[in-house]
């Protein structure tokens, strides 16, 4: 029951995706302008993170263990997660047009967001059971989306801001993305 | 050679199985697309100039079908692009007036003096960032090109220091309206030749001092043009294009000679 609760709050808050191991960095800029599309993006990314564990575990112990062909999980790996990528937008596309409009290109850009291949390589490498990752899975997208929300909300605040002209923009976005991200370095002394 | 072998199968079943399963999935979420946003969008130039007011040719073609925009707002397809989409929707062709960009200076070399060498990034941006930039008079054209460079049809080149539009390349995007840090550049109507090559707000004197050629606010167009169509706001006289018959008397009133037919 403890190692699961490490699991979950590491996952979320110490070791978190987008934050503290700068996995997902694209879309975590991209989509976090608006606040309903980056809980749309954390829901997408949480959904892929899960269905891709519920497959490429089964795939890694049943399949590529017992052949001896562990090299070939990055590849399979990714063609798992391009197929769910796939099939979420599909989805969207027919039953929530106006959250498939509004993600425009960072929805397919899932297929290379690393931190869903994180997700899975990392199940692999920390020797996960199965329950384990699907929760390392499922609390390392609550924890991609709660980093989006959190940085939307800055973002708002950052359009009000008086910025010098020359920080306008990109560059102010990038300061503030660091002096969140150094804000969550604070609960790496959460557990040891 | 089962080395190889295996690998190779596995991987080929995940494959075949992924597209297995998308193949399925694109059956059950199919969408249906109207067929004329993609007919639309083919007759469009495909140039993603947004002169429109819309993100690109394939937002535009899908805002004619699903919002009714109107059919001719492509500036660069002009009067072919209108026709064609007012036949794939089978309406009457509404009219289309052909845009061009012109460059509101004529202050070259010769009626210009330099303030300052400047050294910095070579870009109009960098020099207006510079007490306003480096010429004599700070409304006029820097002569450094970012219009130039935001343009993709090479429709504009530096003559003497001074950005020109060549009309017959110009698509009337508003690519290089965007990019201009004096805001010189303005779109007008192409059949309307009567134009004021000066932007300059600063009194008569002052603008006689900066530049040969500008405008010093004097409004003898004003009371010549025998359509009221000249108005001289802020030292500056401009030309309303709804009014002008391209008659040319301002042209040959001008004391200074800085209405031009372009």
């Amino acid at each position: 029951m403890k190692s699961i609760l490490v699991i979950v709050l590491s996952a979320m808050l110490t070791d978190n995706f987008a934050l503290s191991k700068f996995m997902g960095i694209c879309p975590f800029l991209g989509v976090s302008k608006k606040l309903d599309s980056a809980t749309g993006m954390g829901v997408a990314v949480t959904f892929v993170m899960i269905c891709a564990t519920l497959v490429t575990y089964p795939i890694h112990y049943g399949i590529l263990v017992p052949n001896s062909l562990e090299y070939l999980d990055t590849v399979v790996f990714i063609l798992v997660i391009a197929l769910f990528v796939q099939l979420v937008e599909n989805f969207l596309k027919k039953c929530i047009p106006a959250l498939y409009k509004s993600l425009g290109v960072y929805l397919p850009l899932i297929t290379t967001n690393c931190a869903v291949l994180g997700v899975t390589v990392l199940n692999i490498d920390n020797a996960y059971n199965f329950g384990e990752s699907i929760i390392n899975a499922l609390c390392g997208g609550l924890g991609f989306m709660l980093a989006l929300v959190i940085f939307s909300g800055v973002r708002r605040k950052l359009e009000y801001a008086d910025i010098p002209e020359t920080f306008k923009g990109v560059p102010a976005t990038l300061i503030a993305a660091s002096i969140v991200s150094v804000s969550f370095m604070g609960f790496s002394g959460l557990f040891n | 050679m089962t080395t190889y072998l295996v690998p190779v199968l596995i991987l080929a079943g995940c494959g075949i199985l992924a597209g297995v399963l998308l193949t399925v999935a694109a059956k059950v979420f199919y969408v249906k697309v109207d067929e004329r946003i993609e007919k639309i969008s083919a007759s469009l130039p495909q140039a993603n100039c947004g002169a429109c007011g819309y993100a690109g040719c394939a937002d535009y073609a899908s805002a004619i079908i699903n919002s009714g925009a109107p059919t001719n707002l492509c500036r660069p397809g002009g009067a072919d692009a209108a026709g064609k989409i007012a036949e794939i929707l089978g309406v009457a062709a509404s009219e289309v007036v052909p845009m061009v960009a012109v460059v509101r200076c004529n202050g070259d070399c010769n009626a210009t003096t330099p303030a300052f060498d400047f050294d910095g990034v070579q870009s109009c941006k960098a020099v207006k960032r510079f007490y306003g930039g480096n010429g004599s008079c700070k409304y006029g054209c820097i002569g450094l090109g970012d219009c130039l460079a935001a343009c993709d049809r090479d429709a504009i080149k530096l003559e003497n220091g001074v950005a020109k539009v060549i009309p017959l390349l110009c698509g009337a995007c508003g690519q290089c309206v965007a990019v201009c840090p004096n805001q010189l550049i303005e779109i007008r109507p192409l059949n309307k030749h009567v134009e004021v090559l000066c932007s300059s707000a600063a009194n008569g004197k002052e603008t006689k001092l900066s530049c040969k050629n500008g405008c010093i606010g004097c409004k003898i167009c004003e009371k010549k043009c025998p359509e009221g169509a000249i108005t001289v706001t802020d030292f500056h006289a401009a030309v309303d294009h709804d009014k002008c018959t391209n008659c040319g008397t301002c042209i040959e009133a001008c004391p200074v000679k800085v209405i031009h037919r372009v």
